[in-house]
């Protein structure tokens, strides 16, 4: 065991950031695969149906208990990313061929490259400090996730124009609209939970781990979530999200009923296959940043954080008190939190029919700007005098 | 008449949204515990209910003759043209010799039959019936074509409460004329 960790600690530091980026994508990318299926599973039960349970490879049937896995649809998962990836790859002529191509490509890299700001976990070094577990422990973090996350659009709208045709075209500019008018108002839903943990004299900070620190007390203030404390930002933040990630009931760009498939329509095969991607790969950093700022990040619950868990558990053994015991604990609670995020955008597409666009536009520019700014102010005044 | 549909300014509770969206979620959530609702199709077969209309058959009465004699009333009917018959006779000498007529050939063209149920309301002979079979596959437009050998496979015996033609022949054989 210590061999490994002088050995891991022995290599480059490029090739470890190599390898803990390779490691996260390893684990994003099933995952993401995984929620398709589970949406289709989510849908099919809440419409009163068993949902896809028939795939089965021949050569596995002799295997007991394997009827459980076929029955939740586990061998469609992968069915369909064999059939995506065998698929003929079609490329219609009427296209301009180069951004057609670009446009699922940069619709990934913003997915990818927020991940490595978003700590996902936490262990206690000797002297008891927090070290969060994350590619790139930048102090911008939260701007960082807002500045590259928003590059997002930019796949669509030139998936859209680059299709060269009625549809995707709608679709683009739907979607431009929709997250440019989104992105103020859960930029400034977030500003309160700063101005929160930058408290006057001290360093300033926009590190999301150092969200997780301020709300993993035991007393007071300190050991509340952001949610109880500010459930108005919370809220505006999660519609946000919604329309930022293009679910229902914001999907504007999509739009099956009324744009055919809006800024993909044009798309077949692996091509269409990464705009999925990307889109549940923004799911999840959505829901996983939603946890960080207002759902105490890797705490098992307010006023209990990570740490006195540790001290519970210890007692135990103290084998669980290893920092690599408590690196893995930290990360199945916040992940925990976020795949139940991630029910929840299901939950609520399944629940909530589409808005129409000018509707989305309404909601966006006079409900929801309003009411972050409003909120902005009020604890922006709460705050000055609590920390006066 | 015209008719005005009254509607009422939506309260505060219903503009936020949110109260309404998390009640939705309360049912959808609801459904997705419940039991499904759907039937694992070729696993499990619905219950057909009684007159119910299949797919056109031919019958035989319980003596083993062939009930159609070819008397074309259902070809006339078919709205969509979907029955063609050729009729025959039966050699004087066949055991059912008085009927005199059958057909020679029987087709009901499947991708033309629309089920309306006509030919069997309008056949006089109760030859044909719409049964409980619903599901007709093919892999070409010829096998979805039903030949007289199929239909009365696909009809089978049914009972008979007149025999008809048996009753006509003893009448014959007494000297009445009906
Ligand atoms: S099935 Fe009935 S109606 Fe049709 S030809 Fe035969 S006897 Fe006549
Ligand atoms: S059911 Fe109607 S359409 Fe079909 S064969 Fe009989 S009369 Fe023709």
């Amino acid at each position: 065991m210590t061999a490994v960790f002088t050995f891991w600690a022995g290599l480059h530091p490029l090739i470890q950031g190599l390898i803990k980026g390779l490691a996260v994508i390893g684990v994003m990318f099933p995952i993401g695969g995984a929620c398709s299926l589970v949406e289709r599973k989510v849908s099919a039960w809440m419409q009163g149906r068993p949902g896809p349970n028939r795939a089965l490879p021949p050569w596995l049937a002799w295997v007991p208990g394997i009827g459980l896995l076929q029955r939740l649809g586990l061998f469609h998962l992968m069915a369909d990313g064999i059939k995506m990836f065998l698929k003929e790859d079609s490329l219609p002529g009427h296209v301009n061929k180069f951004y057609f191509l670009l446009a699922p490509v940069v619709g990934m890299i913003p997915a990818l490259t927020t991940v490595t700001v978003v700590p996902f976990g936490a262990y206690f070094d000797s002297a008891g400090q927090m070290v969060p577990l994350v590619l790139a422990n930048l102090d911008v973090g939260i701007l960082a996730v807002f500045a590259v996350g928003s590059l997002g659009v930019y796949s669509l709208i030139l998936a859209g124009w680059a299709s060269n045709s009625k549809y995707p075209f709608l679709g683009g500019i739907r979607a431009s609209a929709q997250l440019i008018s989104y992105e103020l108002a859960m930029t400034l839903s977030v500003v309160p939970v700063f101005l929160m943990i930058n408290a006057p004299g001290g360093t300033g900070t926009l590190s999301l781990t150092d969200v997780v620190r301020f709300q993993s007390g035991t007393s007071g203030l300190h050991g509340t979530w952001f949610i109880m404390t500010m459930p108005l930002s919370a809220v505006v933040f999660l519609v946000s999200l919604f329309a930022e990630t293009n679910r229902l009931p914001f999907d504007m760009a999509e739009g099956e009923a009324d744009l055919v498939g809006g800024f993909h329509t044009e798309y077949g095969s692996m091509k269409w296959g990464l705009f999925f991607v990307a889109e549940y790969s923004h799911m999840l950093i959505g829901s996983g940043v939603f946890t960080l700022l207002f759902l105490g990040g890797w705490n098992p619950l307010p006023w209990v954080p990570l740490q006195t868990v540790i001290g519970w558990l210890a007692h135990l053994s103290p084998l669980l008190a290893h920092p690599l015991a408590v690196g893995l604990i930290s990360i199945g609670i916040f992940m925990g939190k976020v795949l139940f995020f991630m029910f929840v955008f299901m939950w609520v597409r399944w629940t909530v029919p589409r808005f129409r666009y000018d509707q989305v536009m309404k909601l966006g520019w006079q409900k929801l700007l309003p009411l972050a700014i409003g909120n902005l102010i009020f604890y922006a005044i709460v705050i000055a005098v609590l920390q006066k | 008449m015209a008719y005005t549909v009254e509607r009422k300014p939506l309260t505060l509770l219903e503009r936020i949204y949110i109260p309404q969206i998390l009640a939705g979620m309360r049912v959808t959530l609801k459904h997705l515990f419940a039991p499904n609702v759907t039937m694992q199709y070729p696993e499990e077969r619905p219950a057909i209910p009684s007159g119910y209309r299949g797919v056109p058959t031919l019958v035989m009465d319980p003596h083993g003759r062939e009930k159609c004699v070819s008397c074309q009333l259902c070809e006339f009917v078919c709205p969509p043209k979907a029955i063609r018959i050729t009729p025959g006779e039966i050699p004087p000498d066949a055991p059912t010799g008085h009927v005199e007529k059958a057909p020679k050939a029987f087709d009901i063209d499947m991708l033309r039959c629309i089920y309306c149920g006509l030919c069997q309301e309008v056949c006089p002979e109760e030859a044909i019936f719409l049964q409980n079979q619903y599901s007709m596959t093919g892999y070409t437009r010829a096998e979805m074509v039903n030949d007289k050998a199929r239909l009365y496979e696909l009809g089978g015996t049914l009972p008979d409460q007149h025999f008809k033609w048996d009753k006509k022949k003893a009448a014959a054989e007494h000297g009445n004329a009906h």
